[in-house]
Formats: structure tokens, C-alpha cells, sequence
């Protein structure tokens, strides 16, 4: 963390109050920036043009899933290495368990926690590997 | 737990959700005649099911908890239409505009400032998972079988969407990967364009973006398409720069035939390899056609047919007296003798119609005990216990309305075993029994009643813990002059617990009393043995059907009543002076193959204090019919005896419905209405601790 260059987190939801909660959460972070966006189609546009260290993503969303767009990440040797942590309701223990298989870091349960929802991105954001 | 705890952020999800709120509304109405002609269109379920999804996960957010609870179940609700694991009727479809009615007013409370209305969601809850419980789960079989999918496709597909092209596969669909190379600034204009011609041609179930190298500026999409349309059809429509079309091979799928001639013959093959398939089917066919010759009905339409038949019956009965009346009348020339035989051809047939369509409604319990088997496993774990379920009699049939109303009462059985029945691990050990406690659910017909046995080898019931517990709430006057078994039965008394802390998992505001309403509404009976240290069973003794019983029409103190002839054990003549008085009670000596027993008797006209018609007084012989259930007997005096007929019960008013001993009323076909007589109640109420 010596280093000022602020890290860059990709918030994939679409509910526009839900990315304002996790806004308003990790606003609180320092060194972090955040940029939202509110489909996965958005998130596929985004993605190329700016490096991100860190991609947090709903599953349920209207065009492509969140599960997709694990799979076009780590599909994709330019973004392979990029940390995704699902952040999805309980009782999707199924899509939750492919997101992890497809490659995601781990998940969060919403309503998250915001102790929580902190402590995972600055580990996968600040870790000795990031 | 809202970290932007501020006026703007609760503003901000009000807002939202009465967006959701009005797509949800717009979508029901979109997808309302799709319901009615059992054709929804899955887009637009998914997207009703993913506004309550939404609708969760935001109340869950800001700490609504009622809300989060409510919005979750419609999500189950609406998850399960959506897998398939639940039939979309207009039933249901009435249920979701009301719950998004419900949604609306809860928004509106919390937009109001007025707390939460917990019993009210609790009550809305409640509907819901009514409507929940009757679904199946889906098939067992692999349709993936055989499909050339890429390698990794199924991985990123959500449950959902495997669904999908499960159901597309099974329905005998051509599957098509289109793939798509786009511009990354503009690639969502040009997918939408080509998403809207893949939804005419058939049913878009995924969009991948694909990790091919695409070039710097570009991004390509691999579109899985289910059609009845072919290759080139599908190629024609869609084709155009950057866009190009292969078909998934299916090993399992016999190839659609190409030329008319060959195609004819062809299908001609192909149709009977089908049956030959069949006729030696090792599990995995040649064919994917649906193997399953099930159809799904509502239950309300067989309840139609149900009364239509059973007026049928009525108005077939009255013919054939008619009939008799005439022959006996006017001899055997004449018209009246083939009158007669037709009118008794016509009843015979009116009873196979009848026989078939009863059949219909026949569901295994199996369909509740899995239900049951997942609750065992998860409360289990949640109180730290070690339970093993064992369940027998899955196959036993019983009419489906039956089945519906009777998760909620076993589960509550099951909990208070689980809860109060079974012991701890440590417990159990200190006692030299297995650490693993065992819960026995077991079903089995005898006769025309099905009996369902919860039964588990915990610590048995303590009758002098009750005996204290209804000495301190002074719940009945003279606790030490009952007898052990009612004594047991006041376990089933409103307000009952035996343990002094309501727990968890059984005081959910529901008592054994609600358990015992629940089930004599379903015209049953409950009995429960208990040894202290070695176990408790609950028999639950049911009626196979509600819908249509044979019954003998009694006539008692000048009015006629309906008896369901399954309780019945037989009629005797009696004399009056055989009825003899014993505690205040009448009784009689009642001879059976099992021995001589005493039987306790009852009048109707006292049962529901009614004045005895004078015209009724009657000196001579008079009648009882003897009515037996789950080894309970009980006689019934009654005057006259008019025959069997077949009855459709009717639900009777409010008025009517809490008197004890009847089931409801019946229209005899002559314009006549007479009560039915609920006969576990009244043994019931009779032979308590007798």
C-alpha cells in the first residue's frame, strides 16, 4: 500500500439503489474507486477499456447473467486475472456454487454486511498477491 | 443495517420498488392469456420472477425484514413456476396479482412511516406457501444426454436457463449456437436486433459473451437458440455480416427429415421405431420425445367434474327408482322393463365414470413426506440433534385436496417430535439408547381410510408433567379424575406446551390444538401413544376422498341425516330396553366378532340440542348404527334408516361450520338438503378417554 495509484473496483448491479448502498459502503474505503455499472452489457463495454483490479457482480441481471460474465473473464487471458467476488441473494446455492467453479474468488450474501462487504474487497484489493 | 442510513437512500429504494412494483403489474397482465391457454411465455415469467428477486434483496437491505420474508417467498413461488416445478394456473396467476397487491401495501406502510404489520405478512406468507405446496419436482433423466454442447456451456448457465434448454431439448427442438462478432461500442444495438429475430424463429435461451480473441475494437456473442425451425430457416433470418449460424447436434434426436417423399417415409420409420423404443425401453431411448404421458390439471377443474358426475349419480338414482316404480306397476311387457334396465346400465356406467374420475384426484403422500424429509434435515441441524427419517407407504394414494391440507399438520407433528419428542445426542447416550434419534413416517390404507403414523423413539410423553401443567392453567376442572387418556389429550387443549419455554422450532404461534382442527376438518382423527422413555406415535386417520362417499341416510328425532358409510361398522334393531344408564350415559351391550364390549350411545337430537319433533315420538323398535373409527366405537340411536345413496358434500355457512359433528350438507336429489354427520367428531367427542 505504499504506493497512492488508487485501485479501481467494477460494481456490476442492476438495482440502482443496491449500487448506491455498496457505493455509500466502500466510498468509506480509502484508496478504492468504484465505477457502476447496471447490466452485464455495460460491464462487457467497460471492461476493455479500463484496467480493473477488482469486479464485483450480481448474478441476476436482465441480459447476460453474472455467471456469463465470470465465464468471458476468465475466459479471457487479459482479464483472467482479475478477482470476482459474487455478490447475490441467499438461496441461489446453485448459481453460487458455478460462480466459484467458473472461477470467482468467493461470494457474498446479500444483505451484506458492510463490515463485511469491506473487509473481502480491501483483502482481494490490498492482499501481498493483488 | 442501512449504511447510507439517511432519508435520500429510503427515498431512493421506495422509489424502486414501486418501479418493480409496476413491472411486475404490467407483466401479469402480459402474461394472463398466455396462463389461460397454458402457454406462458418464459421471458416474461423470468422477469416477474426477477422483480421479486430484486424486491428481496432490497428489503433485505434496508432492514425490512417482513417485507424481505414476504417478497422471499414470492420468489420461491414464482422460482418454481419458472423451473416448472409448479403448474401455472389461473389460480395462481390470482395469487400473484394479490401478492403484488400485498407488495404495494406494504411500500406503502413503509413509505407512510407505520411499522411493520407482522401478522399480516405472516397470514400472506401463509397463502403463499398454500400455493407452493402443490408442486412436484422435476424428472430425473439427463436430457442432456447426447447434446454437443462446448465444452463449459452448462457451466455458466444459471439454473434457470438450464431449465430452459432442458424443456427445449425435451420438446423436441433444434438447437442453434449463433454466433455474433460485434463492434464493443455498439454491439447492445446490434444484439437487440438479432436477439428480436431470434425470438420469432423460437426461444432465446442464452447469450455468452465468448473469450474467443475477438479484435481489439470487437466482442463476440454465442447465442444458444432452441427452434422448431431448420439450419437453413434459422441461417436465412439471421444471417447477415458478423453473424453466422451452426446447429448443435443432438445424438439422441432423430433428424428432422428433409424431402417431403423421404420425409414422409421417413417419419413413417421413425414413428414406429418410437413405439418399438419404447417396448423395450432399458432407461435411455432412441428418442427424445417426452416419455411421460402425464398431464397436469388443476384440481378446481376435477372438482367441476367431480359435482358434475355426482348430480349424475343423483339424477340416475331418482331415474332408476322411477324405473322400479314403473315395473312394479305396469309388470315386465310393456316399455317398463327395458326402461328399467337402462336406467341400470346408465348407473353402472355413472359409477365406472365415477371410480375413474375419483381416481384421478388420487396423489401419493409420497408427494408430502419428501417435503418432510427436507424439514427434518434442516431443523435437525438447527436444534443439534442427530435425526434419522424413515419413511414407508410413499405409494399410498390419497385424494389431492386431502394432500394439500395435510403438509402443514404433519410438519407441525414432526416438529413437536423433533423439538419436544427426541432427545439430545448427549442425552440419549446417558440413557444407552442410540445417539441417532429415529422419526417413523409411515403410510397404509385400510379399507377407505388411509392412516398416517409419525412416530419417533424419544423420551414418550410424561402424563403427570401435563397433569401439573393443566392443574397450574387450570385448564379443566377435575385433573385428577381423568382418565390416562385425557389426560394425553390435552395436549391437543389451544395454548398447550409442555415445555416451559416455547422453543424455536414448534412455538410458531401454532399449538396441537390447530394440528387437531386441521385434521378433523379433513373429517380425521388423531391418536397418540405414548411410553414414557421408549417413544410417542401420532396415527392420523384419514378419509381417502372428500369429494363423493356412499352414505346411509338416517332419519333421528324427525330429521334425516347423510352418514359417510366408511365409519360405519353395521345397523342394528334394538328394543328400548337394552339401552341401559351407566355414569349418566347411555349405553349398550354391542356384540362383534372381536367379543361383547360395552357401547357408549348418543341421540343427535341431544348432540345438537334440538327439540324432538312430536310426530317423531316413536315407542316400537328403533335403530342404531354402530360407526367405528381407528378401533373407536360409537352407536348412534337413530329411528329409521332410509338406504345408501351416494353424496357430494357440500361446504355449508360459517354458521353451521363450527358445530361439532358435521362435515356438511347434501342435496338428496330431491330438492331436499340434509346435514352429513361428521363421524370422527362425534366418536370423537364420545369415546374421549373412554
Amino acid at each position: 500500500m505504499s504506493e497512492r495509484v488508487p485501485k479501481k473496483l467494477l460494481v456490476v448491479e442492476d438495482s440502482a439503489t443496491m449500487r448506491q448502498m455498496i457505493a455509500a459502503t466502500l466510498g468509506q474505503v480509502p484508496g478504492v474507486e468504484i465505477a457502476q455499472c447496471a447490466s452485464g452489457f455495460e460491464a462487457l463495454k467497460a471492461i476493455p477499456r479500463e484496467r480493473f483490479d477488482m469486479v464485483l457482480t450480481d448474478i441476476n441481471m436482465p441480459d447476460i447473467n453474472g455467471l456469463e460474465l465470470i465465464g468471458f473473464l476468465k475466459g479471457n487471458p487479459d482479464t483472467r486475472h482479475i478477482p470476482v467476488v459474487i455478490l447475490s441473494t441467499e438461496g441461489a446455492q446453485r448459481d453460487q456454487d458455478k460462480g466459484l467453479s467458473l472461477g470467482a474468488a468467493e461470494y457474498i450474501v446479500k444483505p451484506f454486511q458492510p463490515e463485511q462487504l469491506r473487509a473481502t474487497v480491501v483483502r482481494h484489493l490490498f492482499s501481498e498477491s493483488a | 443495517m442501512a449504511s447510507m442510513n439517511d432519508d435520500k437512500a429510503l427515498k431512493e429504494f421506495i422509489s424502486e420498488s414501486e418501479e418493480i412494483i409496476e413491472e411486475l403489474y404490467q407483466n401479469l397482465h402480459a402474461i394472463e392469456d398466455g396462463v389461460a391457454a397454458s402457454k406462458v411465455d418464459p421471458d416474461l415469467l423470468n422477469a416477474i420472477f426477477r422483480a421479486a428477486h430484486s424486491e428481496k434483496g432490497l428489503a433485505g437491505m434496508f432492514g425490512f425484514s417482513g417485507l424481505q420474508n414476504y417478497a422471499h417467498r414470492l420468489e420461491d413461488l414464482l422460482d418454481r413456476l419458472r423451473l416448472g416445478k409448479l403448474s401455472f394456473t389461473t389460480v395462481v396467476l390470482n395469487q400473484l396479482f394479490e401478492a403484488v397487491g400485498f407488495l404495494r401495501t406494504l411500500i406503502g406502510d413503509i413509505s407512510a412511516g407505520k411499522p411493520e404489520d407482522a401478522a399480516a405478512i405472516e397470514a400472506r406468507i401463509a397463502a403463499l406457501d398454500k400455493v407452493l405446496e402443490g408442486g412436484n419436482e422435476g424428472s430425473g433423466s439427463n436430457p442432456f444426454e447426447g447434446v454437443a454442447f462446448d465444452e463449459g456451456l452448462l457451466g455458466v448457465l444459471t439454473e434457470y436457463e438450464e431449465y430452459r434448454l432442458k424443456t427445449n431439448i425435451e420438446q423436441g427442438c433444434n438447437l442453434f449456437k449463433v454466433k455474433a462478432t460485434f463492434d464493443l461500442m455498439t454491439f447492445d444495438q446490434s444484439l437487440d436486433a438479432l436477439t428480436k429475430k431470434l425470438k420469432e424463429l423460437g426461444e432465446l435461451i442464452t447469450t455468452l459473451p465468448s473469450s474467443e480473441p475477438a479484435g481489439d475494437s470487437d466482442i463476440k456473442f454465442d447465442l444458444i437458440v432452441g427452434s422448431e425451425k431448420s439450419l437453413e430457416e434459422v441461417d436465412a433470418s439471421v444471417s447477415a455480416e458478423g453473424v453466422s449460424v451452426v446447429e448443435i447436434d443432438q445424438a439422441n434426436k432423430k433428424k428432422k427429415p428433409v424431402s417431403d417423399l423421404t420425409g414422409a417415409i421417413e417419419s413413417f420409420l421413425n414413428e414406429n421405431t418410437v413405439v418399438a423404443d419404447r417396448s423395450d425401453d432399458t432407461g435411455v431411448s432412441g428418442t427424445i420425445r417426452s416419455v411421460s404421458k402425464t398431464v397436469r390439471v388443476d384440481i378446481e377443474k376435477l372438482d367441476k367434474i367431480m359435482n358434475v358426475v355426482g348430480e349424475l349419480v343423483l339424477h340416475s338414482s331418482q331415474i332408476t327408482r322411477f324405473a322400479e316404480k314403473l315395473r312394479a306397476e305396469q309388470g315386465s311387457s310393456g316399455p317398463a322393463l327395458p326402461f328399467f334396465k337402462a336406467s341400470r346400465a346408465l348407473e353402472r356406467k355413472l359409477r365406472e365414470l365415477q371410480d375413474g374420475v375419483m381416481d384421478t384426484r388420487m396423489v401419493p403422500v409420497k408427494q408430502v413426506f419428501d417435503k418432510l424429509q427436507r424439514i427434518v434435515r434442516k431443523e435437525a441441524q438447527q436444534v443439534g440433534k442427530e435425526i434419522d427419517l424413515e419413511v414407508h407407504g410413499g405409494e399410498t394414494e390419497l385424494d389431492k385436496l386431502i394432500i394439500e391440507e395435510l403438509g402443514d399438520p404433519l410438519m407441525h407433528i414432526i416438529r413437536n417430535s423433533i423439538d419436544h419428542g427426541l432427545e439430545s445426542p448427549d442425552e440419549r447416550e446417558s440413557k444407552a439408547k442410540p445417539r441417532r434419534g429415529t422419526i417413523r413416517l409411515q403410510a397404509y390404507q385400510r379399507g377407505n381410510h388411509v392412516h398416517i403414523e409419525v412416530a419417533d423413539d424419544g423420551r414418550g410423553i410424561d402424563l403427570e408433567k401435563i397433569r401439573n401443567k393443566a392443574r397450574e392453567r387450570k385448564l379443566v376442572e377435575n385433573v385428577d379424575g381423568l382418565k390416562d387418556d385425557e389426560v394425553l389429550n390435552l395436549i391437543f387443549h389451544a395454548g398447550f406446551s409442555t415445555k416451559d419455554e416455547v422453543s424455536e422450532l414448534s412455538g410458531r404461534g401454532v399449538g396441537l390444538d390447530v394440528v387437531k382442527k386441521n385434521i378433523s376438518d379433513l373429517r380425521g382423527l388423531i391418536n397418540i401413544d405414548t411410553e414414557l422413555g421408549r417413544g410417542t406415535r401420532f396415527t392420523l386417520t384419514l378419509p381417502i376422498t372428500l369429494a363423493i362417499i356412499r352414505a346411509l341416510i338416517i332419519e333421528a328425532a324427525g330429521r334425516m341425516y347423510a352418514i359417510p358409510l366408511s365409519s360405519i361398522m353395521t345397523s342394528l334393531m334394538i328394543e328400548p330396553r337394552q339401552i341401559r344408564t351407566v355414569e349418566r350415559r347411555e349405553v349398550m351391550e354391542f356384540r362383534h366378532q372381536q367379543g361383547v364390549q360395552t357401547l357408549p350411545l348418543i341421540r343427535l337430537d341431544r348432540v345438537f340440542g334440538l327439540a324432538r319433533k312430536e310426530s317423531a315420538m316413536q315407542t316400537g323398535d328403533m335403530y342404531v348404527v354402530v360407526l367405528e373409527l381407528a378401533e373407536r366405537r360409537l352407536g348412534l340411536i337413530v329411528d329409521r334408516l332410509h338406504g345408501q345413496q351416494d353424496i357430494v358434500i357440500k361446504s355449508i355457512s360459517e354458521f353451521l361450520r363450527n358445530t361439532p359433528g358435521i362435515a356438511g350438507a347434501t342435496d338428496l336429489g330431491n330438492q331436499q338438503t340434509i346435514l352429513v354427520l361428521d363421524t370422527a367428531a362425534l366418536i370423537d367427542e364420545a369415546t374421549r378417554g373412554a
